[in-house]
């Protein structure tokens, strides 16, 4: 492996590195799709008032 | 605007990216998934200030940072005693190769100030650019842009620099990325 240095700006290597790992963390996640609660909520509101009355429940119960 | 079948269309598109935001955010699955759903309902409830041509991700990715930090500083305490758990159970895990990389990055990331997360986050998976993110954030371009450079810079040396030789070659970032189908 080769020696990290810490001069300056960063070693190019490392800023990729951090890159890649971040991006798969993140596109691992984006890859699972839309999980079906989440499209059955989105089809099942019909409109702004639906959605804030789910919210007030929400914090009703809170 | 009103919500119409191809405006619902736009928003489930987004849901996906929403997802990874919230988990990287806050590094919890069911925690991302609540603040997936309020994001979700919030944009439907305000739907009317939607500037129909505008960048529908960046105002979906708006709401769910707000609900983030809101939410955040209530469970401040709450949050530090999982953390404080959760580096105790990655030190006794067995080494094995990505898969400890993974927890590694992940512990990193956890450990940066909130500020340059989400601006690294943004920019650097999101791939939002500068100014979205800023827009996204409250935030000058310039604040945006020393934050993700302090954020990388702060995760060369959490991650490569202390104890660099800890780190296997480059396959294991490959396997990381390969073994996703990727």
């Amino acid at each position: 492996m080769k020696e990290v240095k810490k001069q300056g700006g960063l070693n190019a290597e490392i800023q990729s590195r951090i890159g890649h790992q971040l991006r798969a963390m993140y596109d691992d996640v984006v890859r699972q799709g839309v999980p079906d609660r989440f499209a059955e909520l989105i089809r099942k509101l019909d409109g702004p008032e639906a959605a804030a009355a789910q919210i007030d429940d929400k914090d009703g119960r809170d | 605007m009103p919500l119409t079948d191809s405006l619902r269309d736009d928003i489930l598109a987004s849901v996906p990216s929403l997802r990874a935001f919230a988990i990287s955010l806050s590094g919890n699955g069911d925690r991302a998934d609540d603040l997936v759903q309020e994001t979700l309902l919030r944009a439907i409830a305000n739907i009317d200030s939607f500037q129909p041509g505008s960048n529908l991700p960046a105002w979906l990715f708006t709401i769910l940072r707000n609900l983030f930090r809101s939410d955040y500083r209530k469970r401040r305490r709450e949050v530090e005693d999982a953390e404080g758990n959760y580096a105790k159970t990655l030190k006794t895990q067995p080494a094995q190769g990505a898969h400890l990389e993974f927890e590694e990055f992940r512990a990193a990331l956890d450990k940066l100030p909130q500020d340059q997360r989400e601006a690294l986050i943004l920019v650097g998976a999101s791939g939002f650019s500068y100014e979205d993110a800023a827009a996204i954030c409250g935030c000058a371009v310039g604040t945006i842009k020393s934050r993700v450079n302090r954020a990388r810079s702060k995760l060369s040396a959490l991650l490569y620099v202390e104890g660099a030789e800890d780190f296997g070659p480059d396959e294991t970032v490959r396997a990381v990325i390969g073994g996703n189908g990727g």
